[in-house]
């Protein structure tokens, strides 16, 4: 299909549809029958009904729309990318992170600084992992690229801070040892929030 | 034979003036915070939110905490204000406010029980001072509260004060006549103006009120009472979409708190008006009429609230044409029909 017709700025011949918003009324005559009949319409009293209901509806009906937010939260997306977390193999309990630096190379805003070294078993292991904070844009490489699904993006959205720089360190991030039957595993960056049904609202045809 | 304290006293009807007096200003002020609050919580449920929920058990001492805030703010007068009318203006709204509370009766006469100590037995007549003009005295002072904001405005050296100062006067002019007239088919009928005769006049019951005798003056009088009261459908004086805060853009702290309470004792007495006047009163006969007169003010309180929930305000020019073309036709109209039943 052309752009043709949307380039066509030629107002009056093409084929709009005009909607009936009414039309002022003409002569003195027609001027007091439109007030007569809006003010025997009723509608203010749809009004106040309406206002009525809604009232009825959050008292009795527990239709309160008010979170109380420091004490209830709403849930929020899985993929909503905040602050980091590190991830532990739930078999062992060891951390995750393998030392592979692919994070610390992919950071856009170079604020992961890692350090690593060779254990007594010639394995890799993290001996230095900060996150500064206040250079990170939160635009999720480091989780997109972690092999392992070491580093990936939580759920603590809370981060106003009194300094520009805040480093978290590996530890503040990693999994405590006694929660590791509560670490929640990271569900990807498609996936669907946890109270999507309630959010799903009939396609307003009505209108 | 014992005599109680009151008589005793030389000036009798002096004291339980004083007392009177006192304890309207003391009652009404705290019900004028309290009115705050209950507007709060009933705009909020009707936008299905919570409303003050964290000050006292269910919000209930934010009227404290506001009352804290308001008297300890910093009052500021600006540098080209007119100072002495900026200084007085706002005591002029909360003073008529509470001047025209003395002229309307909330309750029945009573005797108080004679086991309470020294004011046992006394005779309390309903009223502070039954005066036999008492409803033109009260709506002449609630016009005069207007001078309030009008002189606010216009002494304030600001903009929007003097847009605010300058919708004072049109609001004015509009709804007075409005109010005046509405209220003259009934006091045709009664053939007083005392408060007491209207009540005592609609003492038979629901079937003698005289909203079934003058349903259109009920109406124009609601109405105008919104206009009189600054309340929503009619609240240009300092609609803040519009003029920032109108006449009370440049006023903070207590002087603007005297507005407030002005505005809301306002409230109060336009309810109580519209009670006694068109809806029975309180009844006299009834052990319960002090109790009914205050479910009915209550209602139009309540009736305040909800309609600003609910409707959006109307601009001045729609405010003019509405009471200088439809109601004051309508009131004029009303008055002759009411005349020719009643010389017929």
């Amino acid at each position: 299909m052309g752009l043709e017709q949307f380039k066509n700025r030629n107002v009056g011949t093409q084929n709009y549809t005009m909607v009936d918003a009414g039309h002022s009324p003409k002569g003195v005559l027609c001027q007091f029958k439109q007030v007569v009949k809006r003010t025997f319409k009723g509608e203010l009293f749809v009004g106040l009904w309406v206002t009525m209901k809604a009232m009825l509806k959050a008292l009795f009906a527990n239709d309160m729309h008010t979170v109380k937010y420091p004490f209830e939260k709403l849930p929020i997306s899985p993929r909503y990318r905040a602050i980091h977390d590190m991830l532990r193999l739930l078999e062992s309990g060891h951390y995750r992170c393998i030392g592979c630096g692919l994070c610390e190379k992919i950071c856009i805003s170079n604020c992961i600084t890692m350090d690593t070294r060779y254990d007594e078993n010639q394995r890799k292991e993290v001996s230095e992992y900060t996150i500064n904070f206040g250079r990170c844009i939160f635009c999720g490489y480091c989780a997109e690229v972690c092999p392992e699904l070491a580093i990936v993006h939580g759920s603590r959205y809370e981060n106003a801070s009194e300094q520009r720089a805040g480093f978290s360190l590996f530890e503040d991030m990693l999994t405590p040892i006694d929660k590791l039957n509560l670490q929640q595993e990271y569900s990807g960056f498609g996936s669907v929030s946890p109270n999507a049904d309630d959010n799903i609202k009939q396609t307003p045809l009505a209108y | 034979m014992e005599t109680t304290l009151i008589e005793k006293l030389p000036e009798v009807t002096w004291v339980g003036s004083l007392i009177k007096a006192v304890l309207i200003l003391a009652i009404i002020s705290a019900l004028a915070g309290f009115g705050t609050f209950i507007e709060r919580k009933v705009l909020a449920f009707m936008q299905r939110r919570l409303g003050p929920m964290h000050v006292g058990y269910y919000g209930l001492l934010q009227i404290a905490a506001d009352g804290i805030k308001l008297f300890t703010k910093e009052d500021i007068i600006p540098q080209n204000a007119n100072k002495l009318i900026f200084m007085i203006a706002p005591v002029i709204t909360a003073a008529t406010a509470f001047i025209a509370l003395a002229a309307v009766p909330v309750f029945p006469d009573f005797t108080i029980p004679s086991w309470i100590p020294l004011l046992g037995d006394t005779f309390v007549p309903s009223i502070a001072s039954d005066l036999n003009i008492g409803i033109l005295f009260v709506l002449g002072m609630m016009a005069a509260g207007l001078y309030g904001p009008l002189l606010a405005g216009m002494s304030q050296a600001n903009k929007w004060g003097i847009i605010g100062a300058a919708r004072t006067a049109v609001q004015f002019l509009s709804y007075e006549v409005v109010t005046g007239l509405s209220i003259l088919a009934p006091i045709m009928l009664v053939g007083s103006l005392s408060f007491i005769d209207f009540n005592t006049y609609q003492a038979g019951g629901i079937g003698d009120w005289l909203i079934w005798k003058q349903p259109v003056a009920f109406v124009l009088f609601l109405i105008a009472g919104f206009a009189e009261t600054n309340r929503t459908p009619f609240d240009l004086l300092e609609h803040e979409a519009e003029v920032v805060s109108g006449y009370a853009t440049e006023y903070s702290g207590m002087r603007w708190g005297m507005f407030f309470i002005g505005e809301y004792a306002n409230m109060i007495t336009v309810s109580v008006i519209a009670s006694i006047v068109f809806l029975g009163g309180y009844d006299v006969a009834s052990m319960f009429g002090w109790f009914f007169i205050m479910a009915k003010i209550a209602l139009f309180f309540f009736l305040m609230l909800w309609v600003r929930a609910a409707w959006p305000h109307v601009r001045p020019d729609q405010l003019m044409w509405l009471c200088w073309k439809v109601l004051m036709p309508l009131a004029v109209v009303n008055i002759l029909i009411t005349a020719l039943v009643m010389m017929v």
